[in-house]
């Protein structure tokens, strides 16, 4: 078997176990019973999903499919920190509805 | 000849990368709270994703692709811890705890659950 052969089964093979892993995460997704479970959820998806484009990179040789990846990481951190944001303000404002009595907001 | 050896290489850190992603999702599946959860997909996620990508290095060859996918893992690498530590701390702000025992006992959780302070 040469190099470029086994590369190929390398990646159809990586590319099958990461279908089973973005599966896997789906069902976290869908089930998780708290929002940051949810969020967690969908960062592990972004994450895998930059593993997934790697792979066909590597696959079909076009080196531009890194630039995706790296952009999707770029977005995929923003929109976790973003969510986060969110779940923290939702906090300040059951703290603040909690302690003032809900009469001065 | 040195091509092929690099091509095996990069084959096996493809699958390897691959795995790593199956145990992270594993572990967000199948851990019993938020925390431990999030250990196990900020790290075994960032190590999967980057070995994909250092294995997409080393099959190129080409200078670009190499230091573009030197880039990829060191932002992955910088990115994630931060992400993972604000949702943990907008999470413990919120009220989720983790969970205390961090030996859980299959057997005996259906006589009494975890205990959650």
């Amino acid at each position: 078997m040469s190099g470029a052969d086994a590369l190929q089964h390398a990646t159809t093979l990586a590319l099958a176990i990461l279908i089973v892993a973005l599966l896997l995460t789906i069902v976290r997704l869908i089930r998780g019973p708290t929002l940051p479970d949810r969020i967690l959820a969908l960062d592990l998806l972004t994450t895998l999903a930059i593993g997934f484009i790697a792979a066909i990179a590597i696959r079909t040789g076009f080196s531009l499919y890194l630039d995706i990846a790296i952009s999707i990481g770029l977005l995929g951190f923003l929109s976790t920190i973003a969510l986060a944001r969110y779940v923290l303000r939702q906090a300040e404002k059951q703290d603040s509805s909690a302690t003032s009595g809900g009469v001065s907001r | 000849m040195i091509t092929a050896l690099l091509q095996y290489v990069a084959a096996a850190l493809t699958v390897l990368g691959a795995v790593f992603g199956l145990l992270a999702a594993v572990g967000v599946l199948r851990l019993p709270d938020l925390y431990t959860r999030m250990h196990a997909a900020s790290k075994a996620g960032v190590v999967g994703a980057g070995l994909m990508l250092l294995a997409m290095a080393i099959e190129s060859g080409d200078g670009s692709v190499i230091v573009r996918a030197l880039l990829g893992i060191l932002f992955l690498l910088l990115s994630t811890p931060v992400g993972a530590h604000l949702l943990a701390k907008a999470a413990y702000r919120v009220g989720l705890r983790p969970i205390v025992s961090n030996s859980f006992n299959d057997m005996e959780a259906e006589k009494e659950p975890p205990t959650i302070q």
